[in-house]
């Protein structure tokens, strides 16, 4: 295999790393050091890495142990202080496709050692969902690195016949352990990586050990390596670039290193055990280049160029201290082991201190079989669930070696050897027993080179005794003043020094110092693999309207509102955004004017106790209100701040329609929810969202009539704030007589499937387009507030000017307990003001703070007034430019809404303000820019509505009639008709939510994977009781589809919802990649979420699923599940 | 991600709930202090601990049901 390094080809094998790859290849220097800028080799060949870190293609950092080669791959290392090239990071060039998935198990094992492997085997004998997941392309962990023979063969055999239950994921590293055992992993595959994230009943961690090294003089050259690498290379890789070794074993791998060095041709020029005679490597030699040539030995220098350093191992705890376990020092082991556990997890084999392979099979035996059993005896147990995953103490078992044998592996009894233990036998192995190792960490030198302990963020033991040294004693405290552990390795193979290092110096035991705490991921993970599939348009779901085509094919301009897509204007023939408001305000006040108000929220209320409910809800009276008329509605929060508003119409005597705004119709909804279930349940009322279920448009405008004549004749003659079920276009529809700003208005609602009819027909006769700019205009020249504009939690109704909507009659309303609180009802709070900037032309900028009109700010220093902070409010100056005064000075309040108008010829605003009114000059300061302005009444345009009625229909009733004109923008808009087509629709053509996607649908169809949309599907949410039909979604709520006929009460919903088929094997492989639930066990159906939106998913049969989503959000799962396949 | 057990659909991930805050705490009925007033408004527990409080399983069944949760360990239970 070809490869590159720095430009330079180079050749490996398959199978190599990295890492291996260049040892063969006789790069001894991969790189420099990050502070000092000293040369540094391959330390070791796992993740722990700390010196061998390049830049593959796009990825700014890997470490070179964990890369696999491939043909082609170019690696360059890194020098000094890394920096992501963004050009080379971009998406330009990288084709990867990262996804993420959702897996559920019985038995998650972490490690595919002989602990994991053993865990596994024995977790699926017992009958479990077992999912085993391991960092290495191959299986058998450190047993791939030996020589070891089980049962006289080479291990591989043994772990080739092994029958693992399950599903196996290699080349798969567990990153995070987090709450109630969900445990997060990164699987690196060719076209991109896949981010798994598992919830497991219960986890076995068999994560293995990491070899150390201590700190002596010169311990980072090139060619001092752990001892478990040297032998890794050796044995897996066949790479043994070494003439001379000299091994440093503090403990016994390093005498099996040396023993297969030997056997790879390498010779040993001496084994330094400290545990023999005492003596230690106290420093090294190297060439020109710095790369080792020598190691001294006291006084004796042994020509080697390669220091095999065995220091001792550390149980990777890092998953099972990230599960909030602790861990305890051994002092047998000289190491951090698992102590108490907080989760339903097991550390088996070396992770728990237990090194032998015999006995890490065992153990795994024992923790797999152990696993099993703990899920089994839940299964099915009342009230199982989180209990089985979240609770600490009562079924977590105990890692901690101490409760078991350590020393003798033979002590061990594996379950092998009972009878009926399903045939677990642990293998013979030729191991030698291992003895105790050195509690040595650090080596005071001869020389005065410096003794690391961190390679990656060049720390060495000076810095920790100067560390020490200014009276730090903990190691937190340590880590983060000489950043010790913080590199991209996370301090593997130095957190263990470092302790070591500190306990010596401050001469206390490692076991007092303690170690740092364990933070995800356990590697470093992309940005990249984190966003999966959730990036570009499917980064947040974008909801559209029944007519979001028609709006694009008119060359909308469009607003993000919550996750809506909304007109904001239609520019026509390029004209600026200015201009087309202007355009469209004018149509609006003079002619006829359409909007797509679809996204206002829509809640259908039924029950006895409806309106007593909305009473309580909302601050005025709809108990009262006669059936079939309109009323607006503001809603408090309990503190007394408005919420939210809207129109409510009675429908019936125990039904209502409640409208929310646009950007909160879910909170709303969830508001009604929350007071009924969790203050008066007693009451007889329920909410259904109609919100995607009715298409809405709104005409507004002198001449709106005739637009209304020609969509819904029946509701021409409507009164104001009246309702009437009528048919619009040939179907049943609603119009409401609703207006926000102040012209003659209607809201037409059709069924999602004919709202881009409806659009098309309004439009057609004789409206013209208007997007939210327009709406924001029209209604702030009326000085209606919006919620979440003119408010922001803070606001009353009384401080919006309207307390003439909030009811003295009610006993009871949500907020008008606070209503009465001495902040609430006091006389200087801020309140809803117009006003008008002195320059007619001048826009104010929205946030604009308000200040009192004041003294120059540009003078003669003795005329400015340093007054102090907070409280010098100057009066208008007499004369001269008026600005603010110099220093802080009062806020009084901040502009929430500025435009131009066409009806008034000049820019105006609203803003809240305290302690002024109308007459009162203000100073707006926004940016540096200083405006003055007027306060007036916050009502700019017909302050007497007497324009709400409009003007009457024409004598012959159509729209082009125009015994008026019908002003010049809609002559325009009528101009567009003139390819003959009608401008009068009677038919409604009806088109489905994923209609536009059917073509690709069918593209990416076949016998493996199959996706449609079932349209037109009629639905009904029905609640209370059971209808006998349907999917049950909740307590008391059914969702009713097809051919059925409808009984009272049930909501007609079949606009809410839409139906996407999937069939076929590969089915579930989608679904798995955006729903967190266990398919395996749904029961029927479920409410859940796929990707990022609600959907109620139902499995027909095996491979057969239909996921019934919001019609707005269609258009994003259709994307999202054509991205899914591409995907797979 | 916490693990909780909806009554309704059974054992779920934290992310289709919303947080619903303390448990029990009634909406005053009838004539009350400022003080009582601002506490039922503003005022909650925030104990090392076992704590009663409540969720919406506002992506299922929509149901508000509480829960006991130890708030250093994260376990959940049922609300006794």
């Amino acid at each position: 295999m070809r490869f590159t390094f720095d430009g330079r080809p180079m050749e490996g094998e398959p199978g190599d790393t990295l890492a291996a790859a260049l040892l063969r290849g006789g790069v001894r220097i991969v790189g420099r050091s990050v502070e000092l800028g000293r040369p540094r080799g391959v330390f070791t060949a796992g993740p722990e890495e700390p010196n061998a870190l390049v830049r593959v293609g796009a990825d700014p950092m890997l470490a070179a142990t964990t890369v696999e080669l491939y043909d082609g791959l170019e690696a360059w290392s890194l020098r000094g202080k890394g920096r992501v090239d963004v050009s080379a990071a971009s998406d330009a060039g990288d084709g990867r496709r990262c996804d993420k998935g959702y897996l559920h198990c019985d038995v998650l094992v972490v490690g595919g050692g002989p602990a994991g492997l053993a865990a596994a085997t024995a977790a699926g004998m017992a009958g479990a969902r077992v999912i085993l997941m391991d960092d290495q392309p191959r299986l058998g962990g450190d047993l791939l690195n030996s020589r070891t023979l089980l049962d006289g063969r080479p291990a591989t055999d043994w772990v080739d016949a092994l029958d693992l239950p399950g599903r196996v994921l290699t080349r798969t590293t567990a990153i995070g352990y987090y709450d109630h055992n969900y445990v997060v992993a990164v699987e690196r595959r060719a076209r991109g990586e896949r981010l798994w994230h598992v919830r497991a009943r219960r986890v076995v961690l068999a994560t293995g050990a990491h070899e150390r090294s201590l700190a002596f003089p010169g311990n980072d050259r090139p060619g001092v390596m752990l001892a478990s690498a040297a032998r890794a290379y050796a044995n897996r890789y066949g790479v043994a670039p070494w003439r001379r070794a000299v091994v440093f074993a503090c403990t016994d791998s390093g005498h099996e290193a040396a023993r297969d060095l030997v056997a790879a041709g390498v010779e040993i020029a001496e084994i330094v055990d400290p545990r023999v005679d005492g003596q230690v490597v106290t420093g090294t030699t190297g060439d020109a280049e710095g790369v080792l040539n020598g190691v001294q030995v006291g006084a004796r220098h042994l020509e080697a160029d390669l220091l095999a350093v065995a220091g001792g191992w550390n149980p990777a705890v890092h998953l099972f201290s990230q599960s909030q376990g602790r861990v305890r020092f051994d002092e047998d082991l000289q190491a951090f082991v698992p102590g108490t556990s907080a989760q339903a997890e097991r550390s088996a084999g070396a992770c728990a201190g237990r090194y032998g392979t015999r006995e890490a099979i065992a153990d795994g035996y024992a923790a797999g079989t152990e696993a099993a059993e703990a899920t089994r005896s839940r299964t099915g147990a009342a009230g199982d669930g989180a209990a089985g995953t979240g609770v600490a103490g009562t079924g977590a078992a105990s890692s901690d070696p101490a409760d078991r044998e350590v020393a003798d592996p033979g002590a061990v009894q594996p379950r092998a050897a009972e009878p009926g233990a399903g045939g677990l036998r642990v293998p013979e192995c030729d191991e030698r027993p291992l003895g105790r190792p050195a509690a040595l960490w650090v080596v005071e030198g001869s020389s005065d080179e410096p003794a690391f302990a961190d390679l990656h963020r060049d720390v060495t033991v000076a810095d920790l005794a100067r560390a020490t040294g200014a009276g730090m004693r903990s190691v937190e405290h340590v880590k983060r003043y000489t950043t010790a552990g913080t590199g991209a390795d996370q301090g593997k193979t130095s957190g263990a020094v470092v302790v070591g290092v500190m306990s010596a110096l401050l001469g206390a035991a490692p076991g007092q110092v303690g170690t740092t705490t364990f933070r995800p991921p356990y590697t470093p993970v992309s940005f990249a693999t984190l966003a999966g599939r959730d990036r570009g348009e499917l980064s947040d779901p974008v909801r559209t309207t029944a007519m979001h085509d028609a709006h694009v094919a008119r060359g909308a301009v469009f607003e993000d509102v919550g996750q809506w897509k909304r007109p904001w204007y239609f520019p026509q023939d390029g004209e600026p955004m200015e201009a087309a408001v202007r355009r469209e305000c004018h149509a609006a006040r003079t002619a006829v004017a359409a909007m797509d108000a679809s996204t206002l929220g829509k809640i259908d209320i039924r029950g006895a106790d409806a309106g007593a409910f909305l009473d309580l809800i909302y601050t005025n009276l709809y108990s009262t209100l006669a059936v079939g008329a309109c009323r607006y509605g503001l809603m408090c929060g309990a503190d007394g701040m408005v919420f939210d508003d809207g129109t409510t119409t009675r429908l019936a005597e125990d039904h209502y329609l409640m409208t929310t705004t646009t950007g909160n119709a879910a909170a709303v909804l969830d508001w009604l929810e929350e007071w009924h279930q969790t203050e008066w349940p007693g009451m007889d009322v329920s909410f259904t969202s109609v919100t995607d279920h009715w298409a809405t448009v709104a005409v507004a405008g002198p001449h709106a009539r005739r637009v209304i004549a020609a969509v819904a004749p029946e509701a021409v003659e409507l009164p104001f704030m009246r309702y009437a079920a009528t048919d619009v276009l040939g179907v049943p529809g609603r119009v409401f007589r609703i207006s926000f700003s102040g012209e003659l208005a209607y809201e037409v609602n059709v069924p999602w499937a004919y709202g881009r009819a409806l659009w098309e027909a309004v439009l057609a006769a004789g409206a013209v387009p208007y997007g939210t700019e327009t709406m924001h205009v029209l209604r702030a020249e009326k000085g209606f507030a919006i919620v979440g504009q003119e408010t922001d939690g803070t606001v009353t109704p009384q401080d919006l000017g309207m307390a003439w909507i909030v009811s003295r009659r009610k006993p009871e309303f949500v907020g008008r307990r606070s209503h009465l609180r001495p902040d609430t009802a006091r006389e200087d709070r801020k309140r809803l003001i117009g006003l008008l900037p002195d320059d007619p032309g001048a826009r104010l900028e929205e946030g604009a703070q308000l200040v009192a009109a004041g003294r120059p700010t540009e003078g003669p220093a003795e005329d400015r007034v340093e007054g102090p902070a907070g409280d010098r409010v100057e009066g208008p100056a007499e004369g001269g430019v008026e600005g603010p005064v110099e220093g802080p000075v009062p806020m009084l309040g901040h502009v929430t809404s500025a435009y131009h108008s066409a009806a008034l010829g000049r820019t105006f605003g609203l803003a809240l303000a305290r302690g002024v009114g109308p007459g009162d000059r203000l100073t707006a300061v926004s940016g540096g820019v200083t405006q003055p302005v007027t306060v007036v009444e916050p009502v700019f345009y017909d302050p007497d509505n007497a324009r709400r009625d409009g003007e009457p229909l024409p004598d012959d009733g159509g729209p082009a009639a125009g015994g008026r004109s019908l002003g010049h923008f809609s002559e325009e808009a009528r101009g567009r008709q003139s390819d003959g087509r009608p401008a009068r629709v009677r038919e409604a053509r009806a088109e489905s939510p994923a209609a536009g996607f059917a073509a690709r649908f069918e593209a990416v169809s076949g016998p493996a994977l199959s996706v449609r949309e079932v349209p037109f599907e009629p639905m009904w949410e029905v609640r209370g009781q059971d209808p006998g039909v349907g999917l049950r979604l909740g307590p008391s709520w059914w969702l009713v589809s097809g051919d059925i006929v409808p009984r009272d009460g049930w909501v007609d919903v079949s606009g809410q919802r839409t139906i996407l088929e999937l069939t076929g094997p590969q089915a579930e492989d989608v679904l798995i990649t955006g729903c967190p639930i266990d398919l395996e066990t749904l029961p029927g159906h479920a409410q859940t979420l796929l990707g990022k939106t609600s959907v109620v998913l139902e499995r027909r049969g095996p491979g057969d699923y239909r996921v019934y989503v919001r019609s707005s959000f269609t258009r994003y799962l259709a994307q999202w599940l054509l991205d899914a396949i591409s995907a797979l | 991600m916490l693990l909780i057990d909806c009554p309704h659909c059974g054992p779920r991930d934290e992310n289709e709930y919303h947080y619903g805050g303390q448990a029990g705490i009634p909406y005053p009925l009838g004539e009350t202090t400022d003080e009582e007033w601002a506490a039922f408004v503003f005022l909650r527990d925030n104990p090392k601990g076992w704590f009663r409080e409540r969720w919406f399983h506002a992506h299922g069944c929509r149901t508000w049901f509480d829960v006991e949760r130890h708030t250093v360990t994260h376990e959940v239970r049922k609300a006794r």
